[in-house]
């Protein structure tokens, strides 16, 4: 009598190493997941610890002495539009400043204390006077920007403190004006509305996204206007006009492939076509949108046939059989059923069209612009492209700018995900 | 042509459709027992329209077909300019009258409006021929001025690349060097990187989340993998170059210090711009390319398949990696080639992270450039057109397009055969 080969001691064993293999593979499966799970996490934490400081920012609250400034002790009046365009705003600040450390007396000091302040506070004062003539006759106490180095050394504290002088930005009479500064309570920890208002700017205190944000807008707007109908309509017609032929096959490898051609290659199509070919202006988001539409296009292609597919035939059936003509049944019937899967694949490509950079890059979108651009042909910037020009600036400011603009441009990617998958769940019809 | 003009062609448009259907309207309020019209009003509105329209568009089209002559002299340009505006408008109100003549109770108008509307769906679809068109002739041509600058051989097999040439011809270096070999090898080398990062992780996922996770876990998790595939790439260069580059040269420096042997020489002079950084974000940012594919390949293996290999006593790694595996290996294979043609074409990750310099080395802790790189350097800033430096990046972006074609083809054949497999 032959024993049974399944519970002998070796097939114990040998089952005993089959599982111990089964869960390790299991083990290493999971720790795929987790492994890119992990790198999701390090990159999203990484941006967020750098990029939230940025919403904040350091100012000094001065009272400014617009008296003698303005020549010798004679106060200028409210009414003077021409003084109060054409006066020395710098010079007030710069004296506002010193009155409060009367010691300082060298030309070198003077110079290291008015580099505490934000070049751009003079500006900054000049538009508010201009907006109120009437703090000129005041003593006004106003809230300045600080400038980035000593914003940074502010938030750093002890750690910038404690390496030896030539190795910090600030130095020690430096750091010791903004202890009394601070002691003083005059510095002030505020949000950073320049940040979200403001165009771009050399000074990382002064910099902001809004010129970036205006030409993503007019971008993806371009972007829609041609990407969407002329994508809808060649989904269409492919799905339910054309004819089962050579040229359709021809189309629709066209489409697959277009789908996977990268993306600086559109730039370089944007360059020698629209730029070069048609002289149409650089840096301009009407050619930036142009290019990310034809990016765009094989998306709201491939979405839009989905969702006209998904249309069940005996809606069709239904108004061919009382008589419509084939553009009437799917212009009447079809195309209103599709709209809610064909606007959530067109959200999705418009989202991939806001983070692309490299075909921006191509037709000269990158150059430094200060002011908000105005419409579609003025030179400006996009949210992605000011990323990466930040991204490449020297100054350490510019890491944590650079880390905000991305938090805002994720909450706008994330903005538009979130819209897609409420329309979808909204009006999806299953059939 | 300005905005005002153009505003006064889609008013004209306007005024064609009400002028048509309230023409066609008072055709069917005939006398009681007449004949109908044959389409409905609206029709015929579409009708008058594009009647209106499409010759104003030609008119249009004409006269800026005309411009360049405009150079020749001044006064043609004065005409020209009035022409622009005149001739649009003209054509549109002929073509007005000819439609409100035309209106009766005979006129086909819906058929008609919808041969046009059918023409025009037609165009569309043709658009993304068009768009390849563009593409191929436009890299095509410039690099083709290129190779008249550059011999083909030198581009291809050349081992020096350093295309920053001198702005003046009689300064010195003022050739250039482009023998392209250098960066397409630093291409694989930042390719074969990211694929070793991105093909087990995104492999794994992919049979941890079709083969053993339960529906929630699923449900929870794929959305996350796909999440990375939603952050765009300068995002990525941004953590590459500020995060993983610094963070990769304080543990090269450290090991370089241990005293191993040979580690001061591999290790000692790593840049915070490496291959290794670009490659290893590269990875990151292709896993769920690599995930979702092979989890849609899995998928469609046939249940039928698994169930006779568990009933004949296999674990279910033994079916996974004996059965499921093979059977969806060409789809597989499929999705790395995605995955690999996304690599090669990635731009921003690389520009922000990997360098510029052009050396031909395999080690990865060195900074290369690659062809995205260098088409991005070249381009980037002001430009004329004629010089070899920025006709080379056509002729590396013509490469790239021929490469990335390839690895596409190839990808969409394996997986379209594998799928006609099992259906």
């Amino acid at each position: 009598m032959s024993e049974n080969p399944h519970s002998t001691p070796a097939a114990a064993r040998r089952r005993k190493r089959r599982h111990a293999r089964e869960r390790r593979f299991r083990m290493i499966g999971a720790a795929g997941i987790f492994a890119a799970l992990a790198a999701l996490l390090l990159l999203l934490g990484s941006i967020l610890l750098r990029g939230l400081p940025a919403f904040t920012q350091h100012e000094v609250n001065l009272e400014l002495d617009f008296a003698n400034a303005f020549g010798g002790g004679s106060a200028i009046s409210a009414d003077d539009a021409e003084a109060l365009q054409s006066a020395d705003y710098g010079a007030i600040v710069k004296h506002s400043l010193r009155r409060l450390f009367p010691d300082v007396q060298s030309r070198r000091e003077r110079r290291q204390l008015n580099a505490l302040l934000s070049r751009g506070a003079a500006f900054e004062l000049r538009d508010r006077v201009l907006a109120n003539p009437a703090l000129v006759q005041a003593r006004p106490v106003l809230r300045l920007p600080l400038s980035d180095d000593a914003d940074l050394f502010l938030r750093e504290g002890g750690a910038s403190r404690a390496r030896p002088e030539s190795e910090r930005r600030l130095s020690d009479a430096q750091i010791a004006w903004l202890d009394a500064l601070a002691a003083d309570g005059r510095i002030e920890r505020v949000f950073a509305w320049r940040f979200l208002s403001r165009g771009d700017s050399r000074e990382p205190e002064l910099a902001g996204l809004w010129g970036a944000v205006l030409g993503s807008f007019w971008t993806l707007l371009v972007t829609l206007l041609i990407a969407f109908p002329s994508g809808v309509a060649a989904a269409i017609y492919l799905e339910e006009f054309a004819p089962k032929n050579r040229w359709t096959d021809l189309i629709e490898v066209n489409i697959n492939n277009l789908a996977a051609v990268p993306s600086i290659v559109f730039g370089l199509l944007g360059l020698a076509l629209f730029l070069n070919f048609l002289q149409l202006p650089r840096s301009a988001p009407l050619v930036g949108g142009m290019v990310l539409s034809l990016m765009t296009l094989p998306t709201v292609i491939v979405a839009a046939r989905a969702a006209i597919a998904a249309v069940p035939p005996a809606v069709r059936e239904a108004a061919l059989s009382v008589g419509a003509s084939l553009p009437q049944m799917v212009f009447h019937h079809v195309l209103p059923l599709a709209l809610p899967g064909i606007l959530t694949g067109t959200i999705i490509g418009m989202a991939r069209a806001l983070g692309e950079t490299a075909p921006l890059l191509m037709i000269g979108m990158v150059a430094f612009i200060a002011d908000l651009p105005s419409g579609p042909t003025a030179p400006s910037s996009a949210l992605p492209v000011q990323i990466y020009l930040w991204a490449d600036s020297p100054e350490r400011a510019f890491v944590a700018k650079t880390s905000a603009a991305i938090l805002v441009l994720l909450s706008f990617l994330m903005a538009m995900n979130l819209a897609a998958v409420l329309l979808r769940n909204r009006f999806e019809r299953r059939w | 042509m300005n905005a005002a003009g153009l505003l006064a062609l889609i008013a004209l448009a306007a005024a064609a459709f009400w002028l048509g259907r309230r023409r066609a309207l008072s055709l069917a309020q005939g006398t009681p027992g007449a004949a109908r019209p044959h389409s409905r009003p609206v029709y015929h509105g579409h009708y008058a329209a594009l009647c209106c329209s499409l010759p104003a568009l030609a008119a249009l089209l004409m006269v800026l077909a005309a411009k360049p002559l405009a150079a020749e002299s001044p006064r043609f340009a004065a005409a020209l300019r009035a022409a622009l505006l005149i001739a649009p408008l003209a054509a549109g109100g002929a073509g007005l009258a000819f439609a409100l003549r035309r209106i009766g109770v005979a006129l086909r108008a819906r058929s008609s409006v919808e041969r046009a509307l059918r023409a025009l769906l037609a165009g569309c679809s043709a658009l993304a021929i068009l768009v390849t068109l563009g593409i191929v002739l436009s890299l095509f041509f410039e690099a083709a001025r290129f190779f008249e600058l550059v011999h083909w051989s030198e581009f291809l097999f050349s081992l020096k690349w350093s295309p920053q040439t001198a702005i003046r011809a009689d300064q010195v270096g003022s050739s250039g060097a482009f023998g392209a070999v250098p960066v397409f090898a630093g291409t694989l080398l930042i390719t074969a990187i990211a694929m070793c990062v991105a093909a087990p992780i995104g492999l794994f996922s992919a049979i941890y989340l079709s083969e053993y996770a339960s529906p929630r876990a699923r449900a929870l998790a794929k959305p996350l993998l796909e999440i990375l595939a939603g952050i765009p790439t300068v995002v990525y260069g941004f953590f590459a170059a500020l995060t993983v580059g610094p963070g990769l040269r304080a543990l090269a420096e450290r090991i370089a210090g241990s005293g191993l042997p040979l580690a001061p020489q591999i290790f000692g002079s790593v840049s915070s711009e490496s291959a290794l950084a670009a490659g290893l974000v590269m990875g990151v940012m292709i896993i769920p390319y690599v995930s979702s594919l092979s989890d849609d390949v899995i998928a469609a293996v046939p249940q039928a398949l698994r169930e006779g290999s568990l009933g004949l006593g296999a674990t279910q790694s033994e079916t996974i990696r004996r059965v499921v595996l093979p059977a969806a290996l060409p789809g597989i294979v499929g999705a790395l080639l995605l995955a690999v043609s996304r690599a090669i074409g990635e731009t921003m990750i690389v520009v922000m992270a990997a360098g510029l310099s052009a050396r031909l080395t395999a080690n990865p802790f060195e900074a290369v450039t690659t062809v995205t790189v260098q088409i991005v350097t070249l381009l980037v800033g002001d430009q004329e057109f004629d010089s070899a430096k920025t006709l080379a990046a056509f002729a590396l972006g013509l490469a790239l397009f021929l490469i990335t074609l390839t690895l596409n083809v190839a990808a969409l054949l394996v997986v379209r055969r594998y799928r006609e497999q099992y259906e």
